[in-house]
């Protein structure tokens, strides 16, 4: 009895050493914390394997990576439910993972393959997991905020208490659709979330030469909505910016836009020469300001994980990434025949 | 009046269809440009919002784009989306989310999902709205595989069209000539369907076969009328769907009448009198053929504001008897 009430001390002991911590380590267990820096390296390391497999001429077409965005991908899904709802961008591999996809039907997607989750029709670009709540990524700059939007109508009129989330990037904010779509579910009062992720440039063109506004979430108040900037590099800044907006789209108070400042280390796609940037800006986001580092760094600081817990995240994703790899070599191709399959509905 | 014989005009057979989907499914919902309580630039919504409230016939901010978006994702994601573009020419722009997204989603998800979106296009010339309000641009959309595109010609089919556009699991396009909206019709009470994808011969012939599109089906039978009484027996058909288009109706009718004429408003050069042409061309049919075939399109302009310029821009009852009595004759 006597070792009982010892315990339970501790563990409020526990509780209040947690009090000071920032939002996520009092908000979620040490496990999902683990998981989330697990899914981190994931991410990561996909898009590193997926990056491997286009330089060997494994995966044709283009990729747009994410690789430095992990944090923010992350802390906007942490507080969705598994049937709220996302649409995603061309840079859209850490959206699908951190919404709940599986590497090896992303790989297999990306290989061309039936197993993929577009059976080999979307590609990158589009890539998809609509059981899981992801209506697509898409190669159109500020195509998926409407249907977003239009997702959020639906969970309105149907009652479903979904939550919808529309990632973009920076370049999209120059978008009339971005500008339509923010009207129409202010006015409407509509459970969406606007993230737009800037990571600086839309392509080339840096936010300072593209947009009027120094912060994009300023463009907020023009739509009578909540705009909150966060560090996209802090984990925890991140989920506690997105718990808030899920809260007051759940409460039926209507959107928010998110402004999640992160930055990209690869080019804007393969073809990019990173000509519009400087090695030193760049070497100076990867050594000083890693997501992934900084979350991993503070896991240990404050006793969340040790070494060697990092170590098992880190061999857990290698041959997730590698089993995903070869079960994407593995698999069939589409049959030529099944060219003109999904153009229509299939009438049963 | 007897039941059987119950006329409507266009507009309101289409307002009826819209009533009757929403009475089925809750699913189905509007949404467009002033289509609550002003009722819908040509009243065609009327007062349907006062029948189904503001949360089922929702106008929207002037914003098309956004508009069709919004559409294409709440069919996405389980509703049964009717979309009203004021004008046809405003699909311009839509353009995005129709071709990039609404047509290509399923398939570039792997089919995992179906868009059930409707869209309808207040279309064509005749109002005196001059060259950004009276366009037809339909082939635009004919053109994109993942869409249908429908033309009802009639006040019977506009209705049976738009509710099989509605019950139908992909997106369809539906262009509604504006001079139709008055047109009154037999129209049957109740649910009914027309097939999208079907033609219809609206007129029996032998001596020429004349594809026509929309507004000009009629004006294809006034000429049909006026030709009988100079001994020229005229086949009408009314494609009804350019896409899927159906390529057998046309073919056999062909085969029938060994003359082909396509009449239909939309600028001549690349339109749909092309693509029936060459499926003609194509086809067996072409064998059958006595004589070259005929295309009578728009001229190669916008549409003028001017009356008189405005009419002579697109084809009229007369052009079209010329050009079948010349087809018929052997003039060239």
């Amino acid at each position: 009895m006597a070792g009982a009430s010892k315990a339970v001390v501790a563990s409020k002991a526990v509780v209040d050493s947690r009090a000071n911590l920032p939002f996520v380590y009092r908000q979620y267990s040490p496990e999902q914390l683990r998981q989330v820096l697990h899914k981190m390296y994931l991410i990561r390391r996909f898009e590193e394997g997926a990056e491997e497999c286009y330089m060997r001429g494994l995966i044709h077409g283009t990729m747009h990576l994410s690789i430095g965005q992990e944090a923010s991908a992350m802390g906007i899904c942490m507080p969705l439910a598994e049937d709220d709802q996302i649409t995603s961008t061309h840079r859209g591999h850490g959206h699908c993972i951190a919404k709940g996809a599986e590497v090896s039907r992303m790989f297999a997607e990306f290989f061309g393959k039936t197993t993929g989750y577009c059976k080999g029709r979307g590609g990158s670009m589009h890539i998809a997991d609509v059981a899981k709540g992801n209506l697509g990524a898409n190669g159109i700059v500020a195509g998926g905020i409407p249907i977003a939007v239009g997702a959020a109508l639906s969970s309105k009129m149907m009652k479903t208490g979904k939550v919808v989330v529309s990632f973009f990037g920076d370049g999209a904010n120059n978008e009339g659709a971005f500008h339509e779509a923010l009207n129409m579910a202010a006015i409407w009062k509509l459970p969406v979330i606007f993230v737009c992720e800037n990571n600086g440039y839309g392509m080339s063109t840096s936010t300072a030469r593209s947009t009027a506004v120094k912060n994009i979430a300023e463009r907020a108040a023009a739509y009578s909505m909540p705009g909150v900037i966060v560090n996209g590099n802090i984990f925890s800044e991140v989920a506690e910016a997105s718990h808030k907006a899920v809260e007051r789209a759940r409460a039926g108070e209507g959107p928010t836009l998110i402004e999640s400042k992160t930055y990209r280390y690869r080019g804007h796609s393969k073809s990019d020469r990173n000509r519009y940037r400087t090695k030193e800006e760049i070497e100076d986001w990867m050594a000083n300001r890693d997501p992934i580092t900084l979350f991993e760094t503070e896991l240990r600081d404050f006793g969340f994980i040790d070494d060697q817990g990092i170590q098992a995240i880190r061999d857990a994703v290698a041959k997730e990434i590698a089993d995903g790899i070869e079960f994407a070599k593995a698999s069939p191709a589409p049959e030529i025949a099944t060219l003109q399959n999904y153009v229509y509905t299939e009438h049963a | 009046m007897d039941a059987a014989v119950r006329e409507l005009s266009y507009a309101q057979a289409i307002q009826e269809a819209m009533a009757i989907a929403m009475d089925m499914d809750d699913r189905v919902f509007l949404m467009g440009e002033d289509i609550g309580v002003y009722g819908g630039a040509f009243q065609v919504t009327g007062d349907l919002v006062e029948r189904y409230g503001t949360d089922r016939v929702i106008d929207t901010p002037i914003s098309e784009l956004g508009g069709a978006g919004v559409a294409v994702g709440a069919a996405v994601t389980g509703m049964r989306p009717i979309f009203e573009f004021q004008f046809s020419d405003f699909a311009t722009l839509g353009m995005e989310q129709i071709v990039n997204q609404a047509a290509k989603m399923r398939f570039m998800l792997g089919g995992e999902v179906s868009v059930p979106v409707v869209m309808r296009f207040p279309a064509g010339s005749g109002t005196g709205a001059a060259a950004q309000h009276s366009q037809s641009l339909e082939a635009w959309l004919g053109h994109v595989p993942g869409l249908k595109v429908i033309q009802p010609a009639t006040p019977h089919d506009a209705k049976g069209m738009l509710l099989a556009a509605v019950a139908d699991p992909d997106p369809v396009m539906i262009f509604e000539h504006k001079l139709l909206y008055k047109m009154k019709g037999h129209v049957p009470e109740g649910h009914y369907t027309v097939p999208i994808g079907k033609a219809e011969i609206r007129r029996e012939g032998r001596d020429l076969t004349i594809v026509a599109t929309s507004i000009m089906v009629q004006k294809a039978l006034d000429a049909a009328a006026a030709l009988e009484g100079e001994g020229i027996d005229v086949e009408v058909v009314d494609l009804r769907t350019i896409r899927p288009i159906d390529r057998q109706t046309i073919i056999d009718s062909v085969k029938k009448t060994s003359r082909l004429l396509c009449v239909y408003e939309a600028v001549k050069t690349l339109g749909i009198g092309a693509e029936v042409s060459a499926l003609v061309a194509e086809s067996e049919a072409f064998d059958y053929l006595d004589a070259p075939i005929v295309r009578l399109g728009g001229a190669e302009t916008p549409i003028p504001y001017n009356p008189d310029l405005e009419k002579a821009t697109v084809p009229q009852v007369p052009d079209i008897i010329t050009a079948a009595r010349d087809l018929v004759k052997g003039v060239r």
